[in-house]
């Protein structure tokens, strides 16, 4: 069997140089006349190590180089490429072993950068479409009953519990009913939704079929966000092939059940991510939040029953249904069950992807996982689930990472995206961007978040101006009990975390200039 | 390279009556429109509202909602550099004053060969490999600002091959 190189073609890896390594290996095989395959895959999430080129002969294990640059091509070549090579300063033996890979416990990211994200047989062949195939033979009471029963919480950032939404559709009376993908990972930090769809769609494609077993809802949307290009493009390409092979329209997978999924794009606006503004963008309106209730499980797209959920939720399903709601419960802490994809940014040594279960801490993921920070300097600040998300200091990271017990430290989990700042952060600098953030975000529809936000950038730079400290430090407080108890969803209503929290643990920094003068 | 092609009306009818059948199609065929012509016209208004039985306020409401539409043609590339906060743990606010200058351009403004637009954004997904831009739809990760003009200059010299 012809010997088999994987390089991913993961976005990450394709902005440092995945493709210039492709074709440099393609270019050294023909000319020294060596047969291989080259396999373009998702990314495995090591993404430090990006572009990370992998190689195997027939069934062997997988052995990793990385991170691989075009010139180095020819001397991998020279000691024997695509024979792994264990003296090669880029070799990293076999790539399961690696312990920032071998230390994860991927369920849902488990075929991610192995596979051919575009070959349903490879899908097939990894374990893929066993959920779906149970799912199929049990009733959408049952299918709802053992997502409940698995704890899953919904990943966008709320937590909710699927199977309870997921059977508040089911009973929910109306037709047609919808399933709508939030893919619209708008969060910095955040980049579990784009590796996913890149390097493993199908596992959407299937979970959003389960959630339509389980609901009776023929339509499904994926709402992707614009800045993805690479994301849209695989995710068309793995749509026409499900219909193709009868996994999408009528009859799917050879049963009585319809099921079609539309790709939708995004346009730039943060606050879609919202769930209730997703769905005003979708029917084709200004991304503006809906009051709640009703809720859209009862009214949601086109005024129909609809099931919303993250990327992640939805690509949870499928583990649940094939290896049952026992096997995921199994893992996690108290009701933070099974796996959350964190996602390691920002100034960090080895920033990638971590499934890990409930419960782990944010010092394992960031010192253990992460290695510190990439500038070498001590990490000063730690911002979690995204930009509304709290700004936690250095000796707060012992708090393990469940919805509970990030609740209780002022902080939430968001989308799991943890983002590391070393010490030469300016968190006033940070807090006033939380606002300006708001600012140009906000969706306009309530008075808090719109005026709120553009009132708390002016107050921030009254403070660090040093004008009138003490009051607007008072005004600000107020500013943000404001944004928080009445602004209409949590955009508004959660920035306030990321400010509050800076001011709480950071408060020399906004005494900078006064300590310079 | 964006395509830029001028106003057509019968083109931009030809592009609008493949959503027809879409539900909530007024994005949809945004992104078609702006696909092709680079930006959104404003004859692209009045014609949107009839196709889609809404007002012209409704269409316009939408078009300058959403961060990605454009009102003008851009440059033959558009630069996006992201300044949201993992970024700018990395450097990225550094990077963004970098571009400004090499490119001579405040935000949203296009440079005087007419190469270049920037644009400020918030998140690329590339949160890990920061400082990231894209350019087009190519996502450049860990950029400095010794390999932001190399990327620019690349892009100058295809222009001038062709």
């Amino acid at each position: 069997m012809t010997a088999r190189v994987f390089i991913p073609r993961d976005a990450a890896a394709l902005s440092v140089g995945a493709d210039a390594v492709a074709e440099a290996v393609a270019v050294e095989a023909a000319r020294r006349g060596v047969s291989l395959d080259i396999v373009r895959t998702g990314s495995r999430g090591l993404l430090w190590l990006e572009p990370l080129v992998e190689v195997a002969a027939a069934d062997d294990p997988r052995h990793a180089f990385g991170p691989v640059a075009p010139e180095d091509v020819p001397r991998l070549f020279d000691a024997g490429f695509p024979a792994p090579d264990a003296d090669d300063p880029l070799a990293l033996g076999p790539t399961e072993a690696i312990p920032y890979l071998r230390d994860q416990t991927r369920l849902t990211f488990a075929r991610c950068g192995a596979v051919d994200p575009l070959s349903l047989e490879d899908y097939r062949a990894h374990g893929g479409g066993d959920g779906v195939a149970r799912a199929l033979t049990m009733t959408p009471a049952e299918i709802c009953q053992a997502v409940t029963d698995s704890g899953l919480r919904g990943r966008g950032g709320a937590g909710f519990p699927a199977g309870i939404k997921w059977d508040t559709v089911r009973q929910a009376p109306g037709a047609p009913k919808y399933i709508a993908c939030n893919a619209d990972e708008g969060d910095s930090g955040t980049f579990a939704d784009r590796m996913i769809l890149e390097g493993d769609p199908f596992l959407l494609i299937e979970g959003m079929a389960i959630a339509a077993l389980a609901t009776g809802a023929t339509e499904g949307f994926i709402y992707l966000r614009s800045e993805y290009p690479h994301a849209r493009d695989t995710l068309r390409a793995a749509l026409r092939i499900a219909e193709e092979q009868g996994w999408l329209g009528e009859r799917i997978h050879g049963s009585d059940h319809t099921f079609r999924i539309h790709l939708r794009l995004g346009a730039g606006s943060y606050v879609c991510g919202e769930e209730t503004a997703m769905l005003e963008s979708l029917e084709g309106r200004r991304g503006q939040v809906r009051a709640k209730p009703p809720l859209p499980a009862h009214e949601g797209l086109f005024g129909k029953p609809t099931v919303v959920n993250n990327v992640l939720t939805l690509c949870a399903a499928p583990f649940v249904l094939a290896h049952g709601a026992e096997a995921y419960a199994a893992h996690g802490v108290g009701r933070s069950q099974g796996t959350q994809p964190f996602q390691l940014a920002g100034n960090i040594r080895r920033g990638g992807l971590v499934e890990a279960p409930f419960g782990i801490t944010l010092r394992t993921l960031i010192e253990d996982f992460g290695g510190g920070t990439r500038s070498g300097r001590p990490v000063r600040a730690v911002q979690v689930g995204g930009p509304l998300g709290a700004y936690l200091p250095t000796d707060a990271l012992d708090v393990p990472a469940t919805y509970e017990a990030l609740a209780e430290a002022g902080a939430m989990l968001g989308h799991g995206g943890i983002v590391v700042f070393d010490d030469t952060v300016d968190m006033a600098a940070m807090a006033r961007f939380a606002m300006e953030f708001c600012a140009i975000e906000s969706c306009g529809k309530c008075t808090p978040c719109r005026i709120g936000s553009q009132r708390g950038v002016e107050v921030i730079d009254r403070i660090v101006a040093r004008r009138d400290r003490e009051a607007n430090r008072a005004l600000l407080e107020d500013l943000c009990m404001v944004m928080t108890d009445g602004s209409l969803c949590a955009m508004g209503g959660l920035t306030p975390l990321p400010v509050q929290s800076a001011l709480r643990h950071f408060p020399e920094d906004f005494h900078r200039q006064a300590a310079a003068e | 390279m964006v395509d830029r092609a001028p106003w057509a009306e019968d083109r931009a009818r030809a592009i609008l009556a493949a959503y027809r059948a879409e539900p909530g199609a007024l994005l949809p065929m945004l992104h078609a429109l702006q696909e092709t012509f680079g930006c959104i016209d404003a004859e692209a208004v009045p014609l949107l509202a009839e196709v889609l039985n809404l007002s012209r306020a409704e269409v316009h409401g939408v078009v300058t909602f959403y961060h990605v539409f454009r009102r003008t043609r851009p440059g033959r590339h558009v630069v996006k550099v992201c300044r949201a906060e993992a970024c700018q743990a990395v450097g990225a606010e550094s990077l963004l004053d970098h571009v400004r200058r090499s490119l001579a351009v405040e935000d949203g403004g296009t440079t005087a060969d007419g190469a270049f637009t920037l644009q400020v954004v918030y998140c690329l997904g590339n949160c890990a490999l920061g400082p990231s831009v894209m350019v087009d739809e190519t996502v450049h990760g860990r950029v400095t600002p010794a390999r932001f003009d190399a990327v620019a200059a690349i892009h100058r010299d295809r222009e001038d091959a062709a």
